[in-house]
């Protein structure tokens, strides 16, 4: 009985992904019904200059959100384990409050700070500014990059942490017993086990930002995003191309997923 | 001062500057951008509307207590967020116990992987997805032509619970299927052996020792129920919303951004009230607090 229930739910979870990728190779129009196998669509959306920007804007703000956080995160994961008392309490409230404020609530807070920001920011520059034409501060990658980072951040911190926590500690110990630098051993010794974490920390910021529409919408400002350019394509009317589109990111989606499992797989060998 | 202990004291020294300079970044992304940010909304949302739509300097509590204007998106809010999270975890429990328990070793991992995929594909394809099953062409058209007509599914609580479900399944599973692996099947044979049926074998043993996956699961799927925006916005056609649809209103539409901050006080406030009080009482029951967020 139980297997039955479980086949149910999968089809559940794989049915309206299933709809999606059949009809991405419908011929015809309609949504609704299936005239034929065609690759018209995607011939479509390869040629869709919106779209291949939006994805290129996805992928630069995915990819350097993710570096960031990676880095940063990985910095306080360290330094938080030397910490106690206060500063700590301090960083775990940050951490949670990151994580616990809605998405939403974040990219609402960022603009209006932002906005404010900027036009006071604006104004100053304009008097000050010695040639013609003030540089004007605005919403665009900066924006969206950095408001992407502080929740990818606070997951990194966890992330790292945990991993630290479950490190073997006697390892360390031999090192400085066989007489390394602190940063031979932390190169030698403690980065190696680390790294799947920081990885698994990467993929899954990457992930996160380029799937992310809520803060986007917010603070992206002029740019598009792959997930904004979809959202304004679904409002716009339900057509084959989204199918495509969708097809694609899923199948995107999939190959960085299981490129993470080989690198995390292979990277973990050694160590156990 | 012993030459030992100038080393030690210097050593001390360096490793703080290590630590100072290690935390300085995340620090000062914090502070700009979580912190300046959330206190730009409590600023504001005591705050006035300036005629031309935005922030005007005030000292007022009129947002707040002009919030029950927007009182149906948050019953909205606070009746499905729950619900959804209830029935994420009554369909997932039994697949979490599946796969744990009775799924042969050698399918496991690929079915767990299964479980995930869909996570990580695209939130917003998943949701549209079900604008193009509910919608006019796809299930109310398949009834139609079997002679059921005028039956209309999107734009309803109903479609928004679909797409609750749909989205978020795979994160209570996940927590669920972490708690139940690591459970002792030798516990569950010395409970055959001493004469317990399955049923209370499972009421007190699996069942509380998966506690803390429960734990886990509802409360990642509810806090990002609580901050939905998506789901209700394309699945429930302006019918069916949430707090996050009444924040985008107010401030991209009506641009309205005291209140609008004084609705985000109140989502985050109610959140944290809620999600402590939860953590307080399940850990006053038993339930560990050893499951972490993540």
């Amino acid at each position: 009985m139980l297997r039955g229930y479980a086949i149910l739910l999968y089809l559940f979870l794989y049915g309206p992904i299933a709809l999606i990728v059949v009809f991405s190779f419908n011929s015809g129009l309609s949504a609704a019904d299936f005239q034929g196998f065609s690759l018209k669509w995607y011939a479509k959306v390869a040629t869709n200059e919106l779209m291949l920007s939006a994805l290129r804007t996805s992928a630069i703000v995915a990819f350097s959100s993710a570096a960031l956080a990676t880095i940063m995160g990985t910095m306080a994961a360290l330094a938080l384990q030397r910490v106690t008392g206060a500063l700590r309490a301090v960083f775990d409230a940050l951490i949670y409050v990151a994580i616990m404020v809605p998405g939403i609530v974040i990219g609402i807070a960022t603009l209006i700070a932002l906005v404010t920001t900027f036009d006071a920011a604006n104004a100053l520059l304009a008097q000050i500014w010695p040639g013609e034409v003030a540089p004007k501060l605005s919403m665009g990658y900066g924006s969206i990059i950095a408001a992407h980072t502080l929740f990818s951040m606070a997951l990194v911190v966890v992330i790292v942490r945990a991993r630290i926590a479950g490190m073997d500690r006697s390892l360390i110990e031999a090192s400085m017993d066989l007489y390394a630098d602190p940063w031979g051993t932390f190169r030698q010794v403690t980065l190696p086990q680390l790294m799947p974490a920081i990885l698994a920390g990467f993929l899954l910021c990457f992930t996160f930002s380029f799937d992310d529409f809520v803060i986007a919408f917010f603070v992206a400002g002029p740019l598009n995003t792959l997930p904004i350019y979809v959202f304004s394509s679904i409002r716009r009317g339900v057509t084959p191309e989204i199918n495509a589109i969708g097809t694609a990111v899923m199948m995107f989606s999939l190959i960085l997923l299981f490129g993470a499992q080989i690198l995390l797989r292979r990277r973990q060998a050694p160590a156990r | 001062m012993s030459a030992g202990a100038a080393i030690v004291a210097e050593r001390k020294l360096s490793g703080r500057w290590l630590t100072a300079l290690l935390l300085a970044p995340s620090a000062i992304w914090f502070l700009v951008l979580l912190i300046l940010p959330l206190v730009v909304v409590i600023v504001y949302s005591v705050g006035v509307r300036a005629p031309a739509g935005g922030y005007q300097a005030a000292f007022t509590f009129d947002n707040y207590l002009n919030l029950p204007a927007r009182w149906a998106a948050f019953r909205n809010t606070l009746t499905l967020a729950p619900m959804g999270t209830l029935i994420c975890l009554l369909a997932g429990y039994p697949l979490a116990y599946f796969l744990a328990v009775k799924a042969s070793a050698k399918w496991r991992t690929t079915l767990l992987i299964l479980v995930i995929v869909p996570f990580w594909t695209s939130f917003l394809i998943r949701t549209y997805a079900w604008i193009f099953i509910l919608g006019g062409r796809g299930i109310p058209a398949i009834l139609e032509s079997l002679g059921i007509e005028g039956v209309r599914l999107i734009n309803t609580p109903f479609a928004v619970m679909c797409g609750i479900v749909y989205a978020y399944l795979p994160l209570m599973v996940f927590p669920i299927y972490v708690s139940l692996e690591k459970l002792d099947k030798r516990l569950l044979e010395a409970s055959e052996d001493l004469g317990a049926s399955p049923w209370a074998s499972f009421r007190q043993i699996t069942l509380p020792l998966s506690a803390p996956g429960i734990i886990t699961g509802c409360m990642l799927v509810f806090i990002l129920l609580m901050g939905e925006y998506l789901i209700p916005q394309m699945l429930g056609g302006g019918k069916v919303f949430f707090i996050g649809n009444a924040l985008v209103d107010l401030f991209l539409q009506s641009l309205n951004w005291p209140f609008g901050s004084a609705c985000a006080m109140a989502l985050v406030v109610i959140m944290f009230i809620t999600v402590t009080l939860y953590l307080r009482a399940t850990s006053a029951t038993g339930g560990r607090r050893d499951a972490s967020l993540i």
